[in-house]
């Protein structure tokens, strides 16, 4: 990955005189994963980095920097949530300025601090087809993909370099990992209804409801007028209670239906954790079912719930 | 007049004002009986109903919800009802995962003429969720009620 690196930095450099802005990756507060970097100036392009801890998802950023020249260093996953803004026309095509790159996976924050035991020491993370490598004080320690990376990472669909205007590294194939961890939509799936409901009980009883899975979402572009804090209607009312907590999550959900490519920022913005991307892939699958539909791949296809057809191939409607 | 035996559960109908509203009316000026457990709400169109609304009334104590409108190509406003089968086909996919089950939430096409459609429809969908039951409901209390449950228990030492 340095090479990729120093490929990136040079396309940068090159292009940063034309730019406002350009948004990248940087040492954070916390060694398993980066921060974002705001560069508008050459002398912060050597602080890039660019390995399995640059989780953010970027794009979120796109839509508040509309009307100046942005870069974004994008992995593949991004590039779709930058394809669903320009979709909607939320950003501006000629105003961004995309580096691709070659990605190998993310590491999730989360569940590496919970393998490694603390996030403390850890200089280096490389992966290396089926393990992940955690460099702890100068030692190797390896996992499993299924332990530290981000559940999107298993069903990657690459990177889409035709969108990218630089590209650093290999175009190759997206990484393929075996053994998926069991998702929670997997689980609940087991579960009869009532099992499901106070699934759900349990889970919000822990959400605090900061928001931050709605600030972190690329996609959740009302911000301050969100229907989470509207008094007409009162979609949610403000009495600490799971069940408000669970539709403020519909209510994301279905805000962000035929619209969320699962980047997964909800999830990992969450500070308690919770599993609050399994409503949208539910949706999304769907929506690939029924619609054959899926977000984040062509910026000149409308998406499925902003059009119709007369006939309806796929919906079976009940007879009487 | 409950035609259903048991108890009366809480089935809400969303329906819109040209076609099933008037077909709800057309079966009672034909006096067809129906069961008592359907609460009509009157809309403009199917096309007005955002599928919170279902959310929302299965949140605060609905058993079942039956959407009802204009047949397709039939809609007052052309094509309202078209982009409702869109999103209400999509919400069937999120009640499911939040412990509603399939059966609880339908939705069709009942025009203005057809009272014995509409006493059919209510008829046999109300049968439905009466085989379901009424629908589990969240425990009363707030997050730290939920929370602390386990602390309260007497504690042994």
């Amino acid at each position: 990955m340095a090479s990729s690196l120093d490929e990136l930095k040079t396309a940068i450099r090159k292009a940063l005189p034309g730019l406002d802005v350009v948004i990248a990756w940087t040492a954070g507060p916390d060694a398993l994963s980066h921060a974002p970097l705001f560069i508008t100036e050459e002398a912060d392009v050597a602080r890039i980095e660019w390995d399995p801890r640059c989780s953010q998802n970027l794009a979120g950023y796109l839509p508040g920097l509309r009307g100046k020249k942005a870069g974004i260093v994008a992995k593949g996953c991004d590039v779709r949530s930058i394809v669903e803004l320009l979709q909607e026309k939320l950003i501006d095509r000629e105003d961004v300025v995309i580096f691709g790159l070659d990605c190998q996976g993310a590491v999730d924050a989360r569940s590496a601090r919970a393998a490694l035991g603390s996030s403390r020491g850890v200089r280096d993370v490389a992966i290396d087809g089926a393990s992940v490598c955690f460099s702890v004080n100068g030692e190797p320690r390896f996992f499993s993909p299924g332990e530290v990376l981000q559940s999107k990472c298993f069903g990657c669909a690459g990177a889409d370099a035709g969108l990218c205007d630089h590209f650093a590294g290999e175009r190759g194939l997206p990484p393929q990992f075996g053994n998926p961890p069991e998702s929670t939509l997997e689980r609940l799936e087991a579960m009869d209804m009532e099992e499901r409901l106070r699934f759900w009980e349990t889970q919000m009883s822990r959400c605090i409801r900061c928001y931050a899975c709605r600030s972190a979402c690329p996609l959740c572009v009302c911000q301050d007028h969100c229907a989470a804090q509207s008094r007409e209607p009162h979609w949610v009312d403000q009495t600490d209670h799971p069940r408000e907590k669970l539709m403020f999550q519909a209510i994301h959900a279905l805000h962000t239906a035929g619209r969320c490519t699962e980047c997964g920022e909800c999830e990992r913005a969450c500070p308690m954790g919770l599993p609050v991307m399994t409503l949208k892939r539910a949706l999304n699958r769907r929506i690939k079912d029924v619609f054959d539909y899926q977000a984040g791949i062509d910026p000149n296809q409308t998406p499925p719930l902003f059009e119709f057809r007369e006939v309806e191939t796929n919906i079976k409607e009940r007879e009487w | 007049m409950s035609v259903t035996e048991g108890k009366e559960l809480r089935i809400i109908g969303f329906l819109c004002n040209w076609c099933s509203y008037a077909g709800a009316d057309t079966a009672g000026v034909g006096r067809f009986a129906q069961p008592t457990d359907l609460r009509i709400v009157r809309l403009p169109c199917t096309g007005r109903i955002n599928p919170l609304f279902i959310v929302r009334a299965f949140m605060n104590g609905a058993d079942g919800v039956l959407v009802s409108g204009c047949h397709p190509r039939d809609c007052h406003y052309s094509e309202g009802n078209f982009y409702a089968r869109r999103r209400l086909e999509t919400l069937k996919a999120l009640l499911p995962v939040i412990g509603v089950d399939p059966g609880r939430f339908e939705y069709t096409w009942v025009s203005a003429s057809e009272g014995q459609r509409w006493r059919s429809v209510v008829a046999s969908f109300t049968e439905q969720v009466h085989a379901l039951g009424s629908m589990p409901r969240f425990m009363s209390g707030t997050s730290l009620d939920l929370c602390l449950r386990p602390a309260v228990q007497p504690r042994v030492f």
